[in-house]
């Protein structure tokens, strides 16, 4: 199904309007009880003087941990999304994923290794962060040192180095401490949101603003791109360096997302799948409605993460557990 | 537009040369066929026009400008390249298609505006097309896609059009209405070289021809001049039998074993 752009409009708006009602929603629950009341009265007691009429746990719970938390997911399912948007398009191919270019798995590795190291969790997520991108330039280095099909050398390239790089995880998870550390490299394989704090909202929306604001500006070229290369040359782009700058872009988002939550698996296939479903594949709109849905997905994944059981589940075995189904129900009803 | 071809050479690395001392020219409004077998270096001659391909060596002029000296955005003003019609991978509407090829009026980081979505749809309207506007391009029929992707080079602005077998995926119907629609369009000034496996269509629609044999340019010539049965036969190695019709109106060809 597809819409032409002008009935597009609408959706977005309520795409956005649904993200804000989920956003509100998820601020409320919890094991802690907050009423609406208290809730939009915290918000507001921080721009507008008002008496407190709520507790100051109320008060920590709501912006210490909460809201924190609510950001951040949004903003990871977002970027996520954006990123599996972007690299389909460029890749022309719809079954691309950030984890291709090993973007994930570089994360993984380098934060293992912190982690292994004993280092804080400022310095585990600059590891991840450098360690992906280190992957990925290999994974772009390597597949334009080979001829022929640039998009599959660069999909059999993401492959082999991802495979070197998880080869370096599997060794540290053996070496490591099974009493500390290794919990938590594990956990962190598995993806969560529970460390998301005041201190990473304030830093992580900075790398994804400047992997967004090149993709969004892009995002007319972005279509010319999912045509044959020869034939996009034809009309004037210079896809060399706008591939380039989406790749980077898109690789950026896949980091900082994954340095901050650890490995979310399927997010970054399905939304876009969703999305392309829903406003069909014009970027111009399919990539804020991936955005919006990205960030709808994960945070209502989230909700359930932490509020399914007294224990917190990973994000990462719900993602998939969600994605994965879903994503076979999309493919079977493609062939009908 | 006028296009001219000087000396050009092409070889791939370690290859066989392709193109050996290749030189014509084309002037405005000209609709010309090249006629050639598969693997003849008929896609790289058009490569090496659209500076796909850069490791020749001669000279090609667009305008009486080396092609060399003009950057990729205004030699897409120039030059349009419309290629066989295939599935896409992802679905755009008829009237999105059309509008990627006003890309390079854009500026920048820019997405078409009110000024683009005017030059697609007379581009649609030109080609008598503006009903499958918002249709999706992977829905329509062969033939229709083969239009919506010359609108997507007339949208381009380019008045030079290089078509690499456009009917080579169409049926009988589709292929006469693609053609006759490229003839209208070269009797408006657009110059246009096709490149065709089928010699009757050169003598029903083209002005002239151009056959390519071993990397060198064998015929050059009103399709009545150059095209006999001694031609067919170098450059696909079949005896047919060229018949005049109504007069010397139409040609056909007929094989040989046919008529004996």
């Amino acid at each position: 199904m597809s819409l032409n752009r002008k009935k597009s409009i609408p959706l977005l708006v309520f795409m956005f309007l649904l993200l804000l009602v989920t956003a509100v929603f998820s601020l409320l629950i919890g094991r802690f009880d907050i009423s609406i009341r208290e809730c939009f009265g915290i918000l507001l007691s921080k721009i507008f003087p008002i008496e407190p009429y709520w507790t100051k746990v109320q008060n920590n719970m709501l912006t210490l941990v909460r809201l924190p938390r609510i950001v951040i997911a949004i903003l990871v399912g977002s970027s996520l999304a954006v990123a599996g948007t972007s690299y389909q398009c460029i890749f022309r191919n719809p079954m691309c994923a950030p984890d291709i270019l090993g973007a994930s798995t570089g994360a993984a590795f380098g934060a293992s290794l912190a982690i292994l190291l004993g280092k804080s969790n400022m310095t585990i997520t600059i590891w991840a962060f450098l360690s992906s991108m280190v992957c990925v330039l290999l994974v772009l280095f390597f597949s334009r040192l080979c001829r022929g099909n640039q998009i599959l050398n660069l999909i059999l390239a993401g492959i082999m180095v991802g495979s070197i790089f998880s080869a370096g995880n599997s060794y540290i998870k053996m070496i490591a401490d099974p009493n500390n550390t290794l919990p938590a490299i594990t956990y962190w394989l598995m993806g969560s949101l529970s460390g998301a704090d005041t201190k990473k909202m304030s830093y992580i929306w900075i790398p994804l603003l400047i992997g967004m604001v090149p993709i969004f500006l892009l995002r007319w070229k972005i279509n010319i791109l999912t045509l044959d290369d020869d034939e996009a040359k034809t009309m004037g782009i210079n896809t060399r360096l706008t591939r380039t700058v989406v790749i980077l872009a898109a690789t950026l988002l896949t980091a900082a997302s994954v340095s901050v939550s650890g490995i979310i698996g399927w997010v970054g296939l399905v939304m876009p799948h969703i999305a392309r479903k829903l406003v069909g594949d014009d970027c111009r709109i399919l990539i804020p409605a991936s955005a919006l849905i990205g960030g709808i997905f994960l945070l209502l994944v989230d909700d359930l993460a932490r509020n399914l059981y007294t224990i917190e589940l990973p994000l990462g075995i719900l993602t998939s557990l969600i994605g994965a189904p879903f994503f076979l129900y999309l493919m079977i009803r493609r062939r009908e | 537009m006028s296009i001219e071809v000087k000396n050009v050479r092409f070889a791939y690395s370690r290859g066989k040369t392709v193109l050996d001392d290749i030189s014509f020219q084309i002037p405005d409004g000209e609709f010309v066929c090249l006629l050639g077998p598969n693997g003849v270096g008929k896609s790289t001659l058009f490569k090496c026009i659209l500076r796909l391909l850069t490791g020749y060596s001669g000279e090609i002029f667009i305008s009486g400008v080396d092609s060399g000296s003009l950057s990729a955005k205004e030699l897409s003003r120039r030059v349009a390249y419309i290629p066989q019609s295939a599935a896409a991978i992802f679905n755009y509407t008829v009237k999105d298609t059309v509008l990627m090829g006003t890309t390079a009026t854009v500026d920048g980081l820019h997405s078409p505006g009110k000024r683009e979505e005017l030059c697609a749809d007379q581009a649609l309207e030109l080609l008598n097309i503006q009903d499958l506007k918002d249709r999706m391009f992977t829905r329509i029929s062969g033939g229709e896609r083969q239009l919506v992707l010359i609108a997507r080079a007339l949208a381009q602005q380019a008045r030079i059009l290089l078509m690499d077998e456009p009917t080579a995926n169409l049926d009988y119907g589709n292929q006469l209405r693609v053609l006759e629609k490229i003839k209208a369009l070269s009797q408006n000034g657009y110059t246009v070289l096709q490149s065709t496996h089928n010699p009757e269509q050169a003598f029903w629609y083209a002005d002239r021809v151009l056959a390519v044999h071993g990397g060198k340019l064998i015929a050059d010539g009103a399709p009545e001049k150059v095209m006999d049965s001694a031609l067919l036969k170098t450059l696909y190695q079949i005896d047919v039998s060229i018949e005049s019709l109504h007069g010397g109106k139409a040609h056909v060809c007929l094989p040989k074993k046919l008529l004996s």
